[in-house]
């Protein structure tokens, strides 16, 4: 990469794979298995949280000299959450549609543990430019996580991807239907999303073994 | 040596210097965008009037509203009249639909306070739709919709909407395949009103069946879906008293 020093090509990837905010850190599991259970939905949030975290990781940068260390947490909450409320009201007011669509996010963001990681763990030590990668790598992890498990949910819980039905009709008993199979409504409550991720953080386990922790 | 940050009065001077710089750019940002938020809320109210008595650009499966350039001549062309009830008292008022329902359902504790129920009239294809705008809880907050009815109470179109359902779940009111269930279905049961109930487990999911009040559910929403049928029992009920009174006209 020609165009990041190899240390900052890092800051994107690590949390991508070795280093990933839910499977690795197990952080942000609340809104994996809040919004997850469609495709549509997750990709929402995950460029919802890849733009407060960008942001908010650098407005916290440029204020770490300035910021109380004993009221740091609370300053933090306040910059993410003021930020997010901006977001939201710019939305209501220019492009109102979109806004509906993300309303539903905009209370989870705020309290989204991975920014509040993001902010304590990185933000509060480096510059401006290394926490904007920070930011932007950690919620890549996250929302490349949140996609896979909106895409399994969809698929085996509605039979359907961003609300297209892929399987065929379930009522009217076409495509795969038609042989016998049914959606799994399962799928479709919160105690799946636990499941897939724990899949996910099994075979990621089992690709590289480095991961596991000694007990 | 302590750091100048650690100082409690510099702790102190920041959090107040803070609270009044997040403070006054909140107040800034909000009231600057009042005046377009309301009028987008008012558009979308109206939008949503005219979804449910059946003006909008449905195509196939898709769900379209009526443009919105078009929306406030469409608007005063399908609704011919809009009532205000209270009590047995019915006048007219060009700005029904903008009632606060939430305020009148709150006030209406009060002994007191006899309630305002909006009721717009829509003339569409020779048709007359009784739209009615009413007012819910959901599992997380508060879910809304315009119901349109003929005289007999009998469900034309329907439009349903939330402020924060789950995501996939409950968030699915507001989708066609579950607004369209409605259409057709019967709030009456023999004369007596009976509401539409949103029943799980129910044994006719393609919803032939018009005169059961019932419609399907969403799988994983059932507080949504109680939701719903609460809110048509215990709203819709209400504006009983003036369908009679029509029927003996």
């Amino acid at each position: 990469m020609g165009l990041l020093s190899k240390k900052d090509a890092t800051l994107i990837k690590d949390p991508l794979f070795d280093n990933n905010p839910i499977t690795i850190q197990v952080l942000g599991i609340c809104s994996a298995l809040a919004i997850t259970a469609e495709l549509e939905a997750s990709i929402v949030m995950a460029i919802s949280v890849l733009f407060v975290l960008g942001l908010g990781n650098v407005v916290i940068s440029l204020m770490r000299n300035i910021i109380p260390s004993k009221i740091r947490i609370i300053v933090q909450l306040v910059v993410v959450a003021t930020l997010v409320i901006i977001v939201d009201l710019v939305l209501k007011a220019f492009a109102y549609e979109l806004s509906k669509t993300l309303s539903v996010f905009v209370g989870l963001i705020i309290t989204n543990c991975i920014i509040m990681g993001r902010f304590e763990a990185f933000a509060l030590a480096n510059g401006p430019w290394r926490s904007f990668l920070d930011g932007i790598g950690n919620s890549l992890g996250y929302g490349v996580i949140l996609i896979i498990v909106g895409f399994f949910r969809e698929l085996l819980g509605s039979g359907t991807l961003l609300g297209i039905q892929v399987l065929g009709d379930p009522i009217d008993k076409t495509g795969v239907y038609a042989y016998g199979y049914e959606n799994n409504g399962f799928m479709l409550l919160a105690p799946m999303a636990l499941i897939v991720v724990g899949i996910i953080i099994w075979v990621q386990r089992s690709k590289n073994r480095a991961l596991i922790e000694d007990h | 040596m302590e750091k100048r940050t650690d100082k409690n009065s510099y702790t102190i001077l920041f959090a107040i210097g803070m609270v009044i710089v997040v403070g006054s750019l909140l107040a800034f940002a909000a009231s600057g965008f009042k005046g377009r938020i309301d009028e987008n809320k008012r558009i979308e109210k109206q939008l949503n009037i005219l979804y449910a008595m059946g003006v909008n650009e449905n195509e196939g499966n898709s769900m379209n509203f009526v443009s919105k350039d078009n929306v406030a001549e469409d608007f005063s062309k399908y609704i011919t009249n809009q009532l205000v009830i209270q009590g047995d008292k019915v006048t007219e008022d060009i700005n029904a639909y903008l009632i606060d329902i939430k305020k009148e359902q709150s006030s209406a504790k009060k002994e007191s306070y006899q309630r305002r129920l909006p009721l717009l009239i829509g003339e569409r294809e020779g048709k007359t739709f009784y739209i009615a705008p009413i007012r819910g809880k959901g599992l997380w907050d508060a879910i809304w919709a315009y119901v349109a009815m003929d005289e007999n109470m009998v469900v034309q179109g329907a439009f349903f909407d939330h402020k924060g359902e789950t995501a996939g779940l409950g968030s699915n009111i507001n989708q066609r395949f579950f607004m369209d269930d409605f259409i057709g279905e019967h709030l009456l049961s023999d004369g007596a009103f009976k509401g539409i109930k949103v029943a799980k487990g129910n044994a006719d999911p393609k919803n032939l069946d018009k005169t059961d009040n019932e419609v399907d559910a969403i799988a994983g929403a059932t507080i949504t879906g109680d939701g719903v049928s609460a809110m048509l029992k215990s709203e819709l009920k209400l504006y009983l008293p003036y369908f009679k009174k029509l029927k003996v006209h």
